[in-house]
C-alpha cells in the first residue's frame, strides 16, 4: 500500500461523510429557508431600515420671553440632531413628557433673554435632558451646548459688527476628509455588520450542532466503529457547514451587497471568501470545544448562546472598540470576529491586501488551530 | 382545561429539565454572568480614539493647538507622521481612526486674525463613530477659537479679558440631568441588560420543547393521550416560566445590590411587566418549536430571531426614536422595545402603569397573540 492510496482514501472517506453531511442539511427545509432569509431580505431589512447615527432628539421648548432672539435660537435646532416638538406653556407639562419619553430635551427660555442678549449682559437659558439613556444624552446636550455657544457668540460679534463667517477672525475650522466611505453611507456599515453576525452564530452553531447531534442519537458510536477517525468525523462537519455558509456568503455579497447597496469590493474578491473560510474554521472551533462537552442540543445551545452573546456586542461590530475597557479586549482576544471585523472592512472597504492583514489573519489561524487542537483532543479522550 | 393534566405536563417537564445538570446550570448562570459582563464590560460612549498627527507648522500655537487633543480623554495619541501618506497606510491598517494635518503658517495667519482650516481625516467604515469624532474635534475647535477670539479682540478692540469674554460668550447653557443625574453609563445600561439577558435566554429554553419529543418521537404518546392542545402547551411552557422568573428576581437584585442602580418605580409594575415579558419569550421560543422538524433548526431560528432585533431595535444601545422609519415600525413589531421602556422607567424614572399602561398592554396582546397561534399551529395529529 503506497502513501499516495492512502490519502486519497482518507479524502474521499471524508468527501463522503462531508456529502452526507449536506444532504442532511438540504433535508431540513425550514431551516434552509430560514438560512436563505438571513443573508438575503435580512440583510436588506438591516441594511436599509437601520440608521444608528444620532439624530431626532425630540426636543421641548419653553419660551417665557417670545422675542425675535428666542425664536432665532429655537431655529438652530435642526435635524437631523434635534427634532423640535413644539412649544409648551407649561415647564411641568414639559416635564411629564419627558417622563412619558416623549421627549428627550427640554429648552427652557427665560423671560428678558432678547433684552439681557441685546445690552451686552451675560444670560442663561436652562436645558433639561433625559439620561435614562446616557451616551446619547451627553451627546444630545453637547450639540445642544455648542449651538447655543455660537448663537451666543454671532449675537456678541453682531454687536461689534464682526461675523465669525467673513475672513475678520481667527477662526479654527476643520476640513474633514471621510475616508473608506465618503458619504457616511450607513447601509455598508449596517449590512456588512449584519452579514458579519449572521456568518459567526451560523458558524458556531452548525457544526456544533451536527455533532452533539450524533451523540444524542448515538449514531456516532456507528460512525466510531467504522474506519473514520475522529478527525474525519469532525471536519466533516465543518467542511460541510463552511461551504453551506460560504455560498449564503456569496448570495449576501452579490445578491444584496454590490447590486443593491453598491458596497464597494476594493480589494481582492477572493481573499474575502478565503478569510471568510479562515473565519468560519475558527470560529467553528469554538463550536467543536462546545460540542465535546455538550451531551445534547440544548446544552450546546445554552453554550452557543453564551459564547456569540459577548462576541456579537463586545467585538466592536455594534460598539466602538477602541474605548472598551482593558480587560474586554483581553477577553476579546479569543474572539474570532474580533479579527475578522478588520479583514472584512479592510478588504470591502480600504482594499487591503495581505501585507497590511497579516496579524489579524495570524492571530485567527492560531486561534483557530489552538481550538481546533483542544476540540481533538477532547474529542477523542471521550472515546478511549 | 385539565389543571392536573397540565400539572403532569409541567412536572414531566420539569423533571426532564432538572435531570440535565448542565442545561440546568447554564439557564441560570448565563444572565447572571452576562449581567455582570456586559454591566462592567458593555461601553457605548466613543473615548480613546487613536488619532496621529501631521505638524506642518512646528509653533508653539500648533503644539497648544494638538496638545488639547491629546489631553483629551475622547483621544488617545499615536504619534506624529511625516507625510500624509504614512498617515493614509495608519488608516488603513485600523492603526488609528482620525489624523489631524496642521497646515503651514498655522500660527502666523491666526496671529494675523485670520481664520484657518484644519485637515482631518477619519476612518469612515463605522459612521455613527465617525460622527461622534466629528463632533468632538467641533468641539475642542470651538473651545481653541473663542480663546483666540477673546485674544484678539483684546488686541484689537483694546477690550479687558472679562468684556472680551462676555461678548464672544453671553450665552451659557445650564444643563440638568435628569434620571440619571451623574449621568452613569452603568444606570443606563444595566436595566436595558435586564432586557437584554431575558430576551436572549427566554426563548432558548422553550426552543426545543415540542422539537424534541418530534424528533425522537415521543410526540405519538401526546397525540394519542386524552391531553387537550391547550394544556400540553401550557404544561410545556409552565417550568420555563418559572426559571425566567427566578431569574428576573436575580437580575432585579443584582442591579440594585451589585450595580446600585436606584429603582424608584413600583415593584408590582415591574414584575406585571416582567411576567408578560417573559411569557413573550417562551412563547417565541415555543412558536419556533412547533413550526420546524430539527432540533438544529429550533436552536439556530430562535437564537438569530431572539438575537438580531434585540441588538438592534429593542433600545438596547440606540433609542428607538433615533432610529430610521423602516427601522421604528420593525421595532414596534417586537416585545423587547415595550419592556425596555418598562425597565428603565421603572428603575430611573419612578414611572408606572399611568405613563406606561400601553407597553403593558403591548406586551399582553404580544403574549396572548404568540399563544393563541401556537394553539392553532399545533395539531394532535402528524402531517402527512
Amino acid at each position: 500500500m503506497t502513501n499516495p492510496g492512502r490519502a486519497t482514501r482518507w479524502w474521499r472517506r471524508l468527501s463522503a461523510l462531508t456529502w452526507k453531511e449536506v444532504l442532511q442539511l438540504g433535508r431540513d427545509l425550514p431551516l434552509l429557508l430560514f438560512l436563505l432569509y438571513s443573508f438575503s431580505l435580512a440583510v436588506y431589512i438591516s441594511g436599509a431600515g437601520l440608521t444608528m447615527q444620532l439624530q431626532n432628539a425630540d426636543l421641548l421648548v419653553h419660551d417665557a420671553d417670545h422675542s425675535r432672539s428666542s425664536r432665532e435660537l429655537i431655529h438652530r435646532f435642526q435635524p437631523p440632531y434635534f427634532r423640535f416638538r413644539g412649544e409648551i406653556g407649561d415647564p411641568r407639562l414639559g416635564l411629564r413628557w419627558l417622563d412619558e419619553g416623549r421627549a428627550m430635551l427640554l429648552l427652557n427660555i427665560p423671560p428678558r433673554f432678547h433684552e439681557a442678549l441685546v445690552g451686552g449682559e451675560q444670560t442663561a437659558v436652562q436645558l433639561l435632558v433625559d439620561t435614562t439613556n446616557a451616551p446619547q444624552g451627553l451627546s444630545a446636550a453637547g450639540y445642544a451646548v455648542r449651538i447655543a455657544g455660537g448663537f451666543g457668540a454671532d449675537m456678541g460679534l453682531a454687536s461689534l459688527g464682526l461675523s465669525a463667517e467673513e475672513a475678520n477672525l481667527p477662526v479654527v475650522t476643520s476640513a474633514h476628509r471621510v475616508w473608506f466611505n465618503p458619504n457616511q453611507d450607513e447601509t455598508w456599515f449596517q449590512s456588512i455588520s449584519h452579514l458579519l453576525r449572521m456568518i459567526t452564530v451560523f458558524a458556531v452553531l452548525l457544526p456544533a450542532a451536527a455533532l452533539v447531534r450524533e451523540k444524542e442519537r448515538g449514531t456516532i458510536e456507528q460512525l466510531l466503529v467504522s474506519p473514520l477517525s475522529p478527525l474525519q468525523i469532525m471536519l466533516s462537519k465543518i467542511f460541510a457547514m463552511a461551504a453551506v455558509i460560504l455560498i449564503c456568503a456569496g448570495i449576501a455579497v452579490y445578491g444584496v451587497l454590490r447590486p443593491i447597496f453598491h458596497v464597494p469590493m476594493k480589494g481582492q474578491a477572493w481573499l474575502f471568501f478565503m478569510l471568510t473560510a479562515l473565519h468560519i474554521f475558527t470560529t467553528a472551533g469554538w463550536g467543536l470545544v462546545a460540542a465535546t462537552i455538550a451531551r445534547n442540543q440544548a446544552q450546546v445551545g445554552m453554550m452557543t448562546l453564551f459564547l456569540v452573546g459577548p462576541m456579537m456586542l463586545l467585538s466592536g461590530v455594534t460598539t466602538p472598540y477602541e474605548s472598551m475597557p482593558r480587560w474586554v479586549q483581553t477577553m476579546m482576544t479569543v474572539s474570532p470576529l474580533r479579527y475578522y471585523i478588520d479583514v472584512t472592512y479592510g478588504v470591502m472597504l480600504k482594499g487591503a491586501g495581505l501585507d497590511m492583514l497579516w496579524k489579524p489573519v495570524g492571530a485567527m489561524v492560531v486561534l483557530g488551530g489552538g481550538l481546533f487542537g483542544f476540540g481533538m483532543w477532547r474529542f477523542r479522550r471521550q472515546f478511549e | 382545561m385539565n389543571l392536573q393534566r397540565i400539572r403532569a405536563v409541567a412536572l414531566k417537564e420539569w423533571k426532564e429539565t432538572t435531570r440535565d445538570r448542565l442545561f440546568l446550570l447554564l439557564a441560570f448562570l448565563l444572565p447572571a454572568l452576562w449581567l455582570v459582563v456586559f454591566g462592567y464590560g458593555l461601553v457605548l460612549d466613543v473615548e480613546e480614539i487613536p488619532f496621529a498627527v501631521l505638524d506642518r507648522d512646528h509653533s508653539a500655537l500648533s503644539r497648544d493647538y494638538l496638545y488639547r487633543f491629546m489631553q483629551s480623554r475622547y483621544f488617545s495619541f499615536r504619534g506624529y507622521a511625516d507625510d500624509e501618506r504614512v498617515l493614509g497606510r495608519l488608516l488603513t491598517e485600523t492603526k488609528i481612526r482620525a489624523a489631524i494635518v496642521v497646515p503651514e503658517r498655522f500660527e502666523e495667519q491666526l496671529a494675523a486674525g485670520e481664520p484657518v482650516a484644519v485637515q482631518t481625516l477619519l476612518d469612515g467604515t463605522f459612521p455613527l463613530h465617525t460622527d461622534i469624532a466629528k463632533g468632538y474635534i467641533i468641539a475642542i475647535n470651538q473651545a481653541f477659537t473663542e480663546e483666540r477670539v477673546i485674544d484678539h479682540l483684546r488686541r484689537s478692540r483694546g477690550l479687558t479679558q472679562e468684556q472680551a469674554r462676555r461678548l464672544v460668550r453671553p450665552l451659557t447653557v445650564e444643563v440638568r440631568y435628569l434620571y440619571n443625574e451623574e449621568v452613569r453609563s452603568t444606570w443606563s445600561m444595566v436595566p436595558a441588560l435586564v432586557m437584554f439577558t431575558l430576551m436572549l435566554a427566554s426563548p432558548l429554553l422553550t426552543a426545543l420543547g415540542v422539537v424534541r419529543e418530534k424528533e425522537t418521537g415521543s410526540i405519538y404518546n401526546i397525540y394519542s393521550s386524552t391531553l387537550s392542545r391547550a394544556e400540553f402547551l401550557t404544561g410545556k411552557l409552565l417550568p420555563y416560566v418559572a426559571i425566567s422568573l427566578v431569574n428576573v428576581w436575580v437580575l432585579w437584585l443584582m442591579a440594585v445590590t451589585i450595580f446600585q442602580v436606584p429603582f424608584k418605580g413600583s415593584l408590582l409594575f415591574f414584575f406585571a411587566g416582567s411576567v408578560l415579558f417573559v411569557l413573550c419569550g417562551t412563547g417565541i421560543g415555543l412558536l419556533i418549536s412547533l413550526l420546524v422538524n430539527t432540533q438544529m433548526a429550533a436552536l439556530l431560528i430562535t437564537m438569530v430571531v431572539a438575537m438580531v432585533p434585540t441588538i438592534l431595535f429593542s433600545g438596547l444601545l440606540v433609542p428607538v426614536s433615533s432610529l430610521s422609519r423602516g427601522a421604528q415600525f420593525q421595532a414596534h413589531l417586537y416585545p423587547a422595545m415595550y419592556y425596555t421602556d418598562i425597565v428603565r422607567g421603572s428603575f430611573l424614572k419612578g414611572v408606572g402603569l399611568d405613563v406606561l399602561w400601553i407597553n403593558l398592554l403591548a406586551l399582553a396582546l404580544f403574549a396572548a397573540g404568540l399563544g393563541l397561534i401556537s394553539y392553532r399551529l399545533f395539531t394532535k395529529r402528524p402531517k402527512a
